[in-house]
């Protein structure tokens, strides 16, 4: 059996259409609080570019292709493992009063969340 | 049989990489979800890394006798690339994070530039379509590169002033038609042409040279104030070459992922460019601040400054309270502070709000993050059109480190530079108070009549010493009472 993919003409566009289709879809319905760790997130995403610097690289014969294929390892992995530190520690930080109120360093204003997260629920 | 079974591994693991991204990007549109989903992102992520070293089972005749260099370099670069960038991600901090996402946004341009240099150095693309778009991504990618770290330069004020030279455009225009003159010549060259003046590696030499030279000079002038949309731009363009360098090399995965971006940074830029009232356009070839400026009229009233602690006793005893906090607040680090005083006026039963202007901070949302940082709950934080109704009937506006965004002008002036800009109704409030260091004036350099409205108060000092003295006097109140 033959797992080689092989893309052309067409197919390719159609690939792209789709997936333009779903990434618009789904960042259209992200509110704007999330805004910069959504960005830094889709920043991880296209990290994915590393994937093609291995490949690159692994095929390289000349010295010439190994350092360009050395370099483009090199910064997609920067790309990817940058910028999953980055939106990890953005999106750990947002909570909600309930979850702040179970910790027990936030404990002494229980009363003054409850109240406005009740306000906020509109 | 080695071959088919890791193609078959490379397939799988991709095609689940795929689908993660997509998942992981739809959970983060809820703050409830957001945290697993850059986790569900990531282990896509791992799969797919550690899958496409089984690419060495099948790798071209020629490069066999350097598989084992290859491997060791890949992995070197890995371990140096990901490494070095975990370790600062981890450190940098959080008002840091727009430089960090041109830069990271840079070095994904950067790697989709250099496998395309891989292909038409090794002369690997074939055919008109597979160079054409090699071709294409390579131009993205190095204008990405290059122009992202401008972008670096000017947020972490290694470049202070935009750089502006007569005739700009024309040389912008010019460098980018060369570009695409000599990308034509190695395509004619590649496919049985002869060019007689240049020969190929020299070619492809300039081809990404005057690539890169745009992007420089495509950033160098566009403002400090403007650099949240081209950041967002390049993480856009950086999507559309990775997606273009993924179709060269027949891998789906990179296709689907970097579509996916090229599309929501797409997106993304044309919601910020509407925050600020301006067209993408606008923001790439025209220079903010450059139209004639218009005389502003007189302003009516005087600049009325107060007591920081007066004006915290005032707000301990209002019913309600909105915060409209900026850039400057997180440049003084009071952000800590300011909860500590929210925390204060909730407790004694006042009803305190953050309404965030689009455009709060460096970058859109980056306001939400760093009073998140803080430890504000993110129920109490609110966007510019679900809040601004209700600052008319609120008793304090607390305006801190923001001044361009609560200006009342862009409502009415034409002639202003912000004519148009939605903006957060703080002068519709009771009362309003503004934190300020100075009588200084805004990123758009103009006066802002706020500040000279009957029902407006100045309080003036950096804004972590202004919110000390506001807790102080509320506790003193505390005390007494007790």
């Amino acid at each position: 059996m033959e797992f080689q993919i092989h893309i052309t003409g067409f197919v390719a566009v159609y690939i792209f259409m789709l997936a333009a289709f779903a990434g618009w879809v789904i960042i259209g319905h992200v509110p704007a609080i999330l805004h910069t760790p959504l960005m830094s997130g889709s920043n991880f995403v296209h990290g994915i570019v590393v994937v093609g610097g291995i490949f690159a690289l692994l095929n390289a014969s000349t010295i010439l292709e190994q350092g360009i294929g050395f370099f483009a390892v090199l910064l997609g992995a920067g790309n990817a493992a940058g910028g999953f530190a980055v939106t990890q520690r953005m999106l750990a930080m947002f909570q909600t009063s309930d979850q702040k109120t179970t910790k027990p360093k936030h404990g002494q204003a229980k009363a003054g969340h409850a109240k406005a997260s009740s306000s906020a629920a509109r | 049989m080695l071959i088919t079974v890791s193609q078959l591994i490379i397939g799988i693991v991709d095609l689940a990489a795929a689908f993660l991204f997509m998942y992981g990007l739809k959970r983060m549109s809820s703050p409830v979800t957001a945290p697993s989903g850059i986790f569900v992102a990531g282990i896509g992520m791992l799969g797919a890394v550690l899958a496409s070293f089984l690419y060495a089972f099948s790798v071209e005749t020629t490069a066999k006798p350097h598989l084992l260099m290859n491997l060791g370099l890949g992995v070197a670069a890995l371990a140096i690339g990901g490494g070095v960038a975990w370790w600062v991600g981890k450190r940098v901090a959080m008002t840091a994070m727009p430089q960090m996402v041109a830069i990271y946004n840079g070095m994904g341009g950067g790697a989709a530039g250099a496998i395309a240099a891989v292909e038409l150095f090794g002369d690997k693309a074939h055919g008109a379509t597979q160079l054409a778009v090699t071709l294409l991504g390579a131009l993205i990618g190095a204008v990405s590169l290059s122009g992202s770290l401008i972008a670096w330069a000017k947020l972490d004020g290694v470049l202070k002033k935009p750089l502006r030279i007569k005739g700009q455009q024309i040389i912008n225009a010019t460098v980018l038609l060369g570009t695409i003159a000599v990308g034509g010549t190695i395509l004619f060259a590649a496919l049985g042409g002869t060019v007689g003046f240049i020969a190929m590696p020299q070619l492809i030499y300039l081809f990404f040279g005057l690539a890169l030279v745009f992007g420089i000079l495509m950033t160098l002038p566009i403002g400090g104030a403007d650099m949240p949309v081209v950041i967002s731009i390049y993480n856009a363009f950086t999507g559309l070459a990775v997606g273009l360098e993924g179709f060269v090399l027949e891998n789906p995965a990179l296709m689907i992922a970097g579509m996916v971006v090229g599309a929501a940074g797409l997106l993304l830029t044309l919601l910020m460019a509407k925050a600020m009232n301006r067209s993408v356009a606008n923001v790439l070839f025209t220079n903010f601040g450059d139209a004639p400026k218009q005389k502003q009229g007189a302003i009516k009233g005087s600049l009325k400054p107060v007591e920081a602690g007066d004006a915290g006793i005032f707000m301990r005893y209002a019913s309600s309270v909105i915060i409209v906090p900026g850039y400057g607040l997180a440049a003084a680090q009071g952000q800590e502070k300011l909860y500590e005083f929210v925390k204060l006026l909730i407790s004694d039963g006042v009803s305190v709000k953050f309404a965030i202007h689009p455009v709060a901070g460096r970058m859109p949302g980056q306001m939400d993050v760093l009073l998140a940082e803080a430890g504000v709950p993110y129920d109490l934080i609110f966007q510019l059109e679900d809040i601004n109704d209700e600052f008319k009937t609120t008793d304090v506006a607390l305006v801190i480190g923001a001044n361009d965004v609560v200006n009342p002008e862009a409502r009415t002036d034409k002639g202003s530079p912000i004519y148009g800009m939605p903006i957060l109704n703080a002068d519709m409030a009771k009362k309003v108070y503004v934190v300020k260091r100075g009588e200084g004036k805004g990123y758009a350099g103009i006066v802002n009549p706020l500040f000279y409205g009957d029902n407006c108060d100045m309080v003036y000092g950096d804004a972590a010493a202004v919110m000390g003295s506001m807790i102080e006097a509320v506790r003193g109140l505390g005390a007494k009472a007790a």
